[in-house]
């Protein structure tokens, strides 16, 4: 089946979106006061790209990057529980 | 078909700016999460409902539907981790908060040097 122009043409505006809202992100990342804002960034920033990646598939019409989103959704699970175990354990001063 | 993928994709990017807005504007660390784990969840999760739409292939809805899930599963889980961490280690609230409830009962029963 082939992706309707239309609905290219709004992917590529969301994808627009997106990347401004992953500009805000990177901004908090980039200058919060304190680690756990950072790891909140780090973590919409993720979730972000797998939207990103979510709407690159429907723009390319490849529905194997939604795989990829996939696991990057479970990587991003797994760093943010160990980055708050390692602050709440202590372990960056 | 395009009138429900089309408004599915345009509200679930604006709600992730929205997150990303609300990362930098909101005054607090706990505020902070507040608006980028409900918000990028959402709008995550209505991007793969799109998806799944757009391609109608049972694999593709099946993926999709499970990353959605487990989007919805796991976020409060890092969330509320993240956030009883932070509060643990005294990451100062807004100084215009007006209550306070944790104090007493997380963060000084626990050691933190242990």
């Amino acid at each position: 089946m082939e992706t309707s122009p239309i609905i290219i043409a709004a992917a590529s505006i969301a994808t627009i979106i997106v990347a401004l809202g992953m500009i805000l992100a990177f901004v908090r990342l980039a200058k919060g006061p304190s680690l756990p804002d950072r790891v909140v960034a780090i973590d919409a920033l993720a979730t972000m790209g797998v939207g990103a990646l979510v709407l690159t598939s429907i723009t390319t019409g490849q529905a194997v990057l939604l795989d990829i989103a996939l696991a990057m959704a479970l990587i991003t699970f797994l760093g943010t529980i160990a980055l708050a175990l390692s602050i709440q354990k202590g372990v960056f001063k | 078909m395009i009138v429900v993928i089309v408004p599915l994709i345009l509200v679930g990017a604006f709600l992730m700016f929205l997150a990303g807005l609300g990362i930098v504007r909101m005054p607090d660390l706990f505020m902070r999460m507040h608006a980028s784990s409900k918000g990028a969840s959402l709008g995550v999760a209505l991007l793969l409902v799109a998806a799944a739409l757009n391609f109608q292939d049972l694999s593709v809805v099946t993926k999709s539907l499970i990353t959605a899930a487990f989007i919805f599963m796991t976020a409060p889980v890092a969330a509320h981790l993240l956030g009883r961490a932070a509060y643990a280690r005294k990451i100062p609230l807004w100084e215009h908060s007006v209550i306070d409830e944790g104090r007493g009962h997380i963060g000084e029963e626990e050691d933190p040097k242990s």
